[in-house]
């Protein structure tokens, strides 16, 4: 066992960490944006709205992240002169040539389409989890809200989100520290997230427990961070709630 | 393939479950913080890194410590072996939460009448406890099974020759990436569906006998 390995490549895999902590990061915010519209979709009344919502969810919770990721980056690949054709912008360049960034451009980038397939998938839980809230919150008290004469939006405001957004921290804490883990997976489509740094200090050192161990560290204390962070968060906002 | 895997690593969960469930009532300081410190690595690295640390890491490991007692072996782990071994040991936390909190949920008067009755331990627990404890554990080994079939994907990487890898041959084979990955996604989805339903059926049958008034099963 040689620790030496590990503080050899101590600022690669610091470097490795922070690419997973931003491709978490933006795939979070995104997600839950994605998610809040979903989320209205499949609570709404009308079918048109419900329903592709509900295929949306249910395709992206019932297959495997990993397939979801090979079928948007390599899966592209299919569809490459089609992509071709989409301009999705044009400028002169230095030279005074000018250049075109087509849709192929985007799904070319291991980072985009690693981007685009974590916020579909966290996205589709996230959404799960709100529906789950929003119908936790009794009907009675929206019953009583619109007898005593507020509009949806104060209804929404002061009686649903403040209790949904509370039944739904937990769960969401949880969505969180799996998509953490779950970016793990982007070191199959190159990127050098924590994982693809390890494999690729391991093809160099042959270290392999030594590396596999130290970076599990790293995972197993960033997921317990955000664990606090969010047990922090549920004692804050339970605060004035009895029981 | 993708559920032969699927079910033998469940069955190594189940029993890792029930064996940490045990493990966290046990009277011994030790094994309970060994059963603590299992739940709590696995549920905070990423089943990747647990994958890569037992196929490839392991193997070395031994080879090294081997080395250093003056011996010398070559480990080499069958994939499938490998990809069960793991994916069970990871859901086998998931599935200690689960069973520990279904074994709470049995009122401990219940244990100790049987025991007054003269049931053995074992008598007890398996007339008593467990009937009523996996009647409660059900649902959420449901969340479990559906979290590892997915995860079963993962073990492509190992060269194993499930239904993730052979899409990937197919497709490089074809050049048709986005259909065989479709077609992959697809299956998963079926065995996701059959599962809803199996145990759907499951649930029906633990619950037999239990008047919804005492609050059914869904709590």
């Amino acid at each position: 066992m040689s620790v030496a390995v590990v503080w050899e490549h101590w600022d690669r895999i610091v470097d490795g960490a922070w690419v997973t902590a931003q491709l978490t990061a933006v795939s979070l915010a995104m997600g839950l944006l994605a998610a809040v519209a979903l989320a209205a979709m499949r609570v709404a009344r009308h079918p048109l709205l419900r329903w592709p919502a509900y295929a949306y969810i249910f395709y992206f919770r019932g297959t495997p992240l990993l397939v979801q990721l090979f079928l948007v980056y390599y899966g592209s690949g299919q569809f490459r002169p089609e992509l071709q054709e989409v301009v999705i912008w044009r400028y002169l360049d230095a030279a005074g040539d000018q250049v075109q960034i087509t849709l192929w451009d985007y799904f070319r980038d291991a980072w985009f389409c690693a981007v685009l397939t974590l916020t579909l998938n966290t996205s589709a839980y996230t959404a799960e989890i709100l529906r789950g809230a929003l119908q936790a919150v009794a009907r009675g008290q929206i019953e009583a809200a619109r007898a005593a004469g507020m509009s949806r939006a104060l209804l929404a405001r002061r009686i649903v989100a403040p209790q949904a957004l509370r039944i739904a921290l937990p769960m969401y804490g949880n969505e969180v520290v799996f998509l953490l883990q779950a970016t793990s997976l982007v070191s199959t489509i190159t990127i050098l997230d924590l994982t693809g740094v390890a494999q690729r200090i391991i093809a160099k050192t042959f270290a392999v427990y030594e590396v596999y161990i130290a970076v599990a560290v790293f995972y197993l204390v960033l997921s317990y961070s955000l664990i606090l962070l969010f047990k922090g968060l549920e004692r804050r906002w339970s605060r004035g709630k009895v029981g | 393939m993708t559920v032969s895997i699927g079910l033998a690593a469940m069955a190594v969960a189940v029993v890792l479950g029930l064996l940490g469930a045990w493990g966290q009532r046990s009277p011994r300081p030790w094994v309970r913080f060994t059963v603590g410190a299992y739940t709590t690595v696995i549920r905070g690295v990423p089943e990747l890194i647990l994958l890569l640390l037992i196929y490839y890491g392991a193997p070395t490991l031994i080879q090294d410590a081997a080395q250093a007692m003056g011996y010398t072996v070559r480990v080499h782990l069958n994939p499938f072996v490998a990809g069960v071994i793991t994916i069970g040991f990871i859901y086998g936390a998931f599935a200690t939460e689960v069973f520990r909190g279904a074994f709470n949920a049995v009122p401990e008067g219940q244990r100790e009448a049987a025991r007054a009755m003269g049931m053995s331990p074992l008598l007890a627990l398996r007339r008593v406890a467990l009937p009523q404890a996996l009647r409660i554990a059900l649902p959420g080994l449901g969340n479990v099974w559906m979290v590892l079939i997915k995860a079963t994907a993962l073990v492509s990487l190992i060269q194993l020759e499930e239904l993730m890898r052979k899409a990937k041959i197919a497709a490089n084979a074809t050049h048709q990436p986005f259909t065989f990955y479709v077609l992959a996604s697809l299956l998963f989805l079926v065995i996701t569906m059959v599962s809803v339903a199996v145990q759907h059926r499951a649930e029906r049958w633990a619950n037999r006998g239990h008047t919804a008034a005492q609050g059914g099963g869904d709590g």
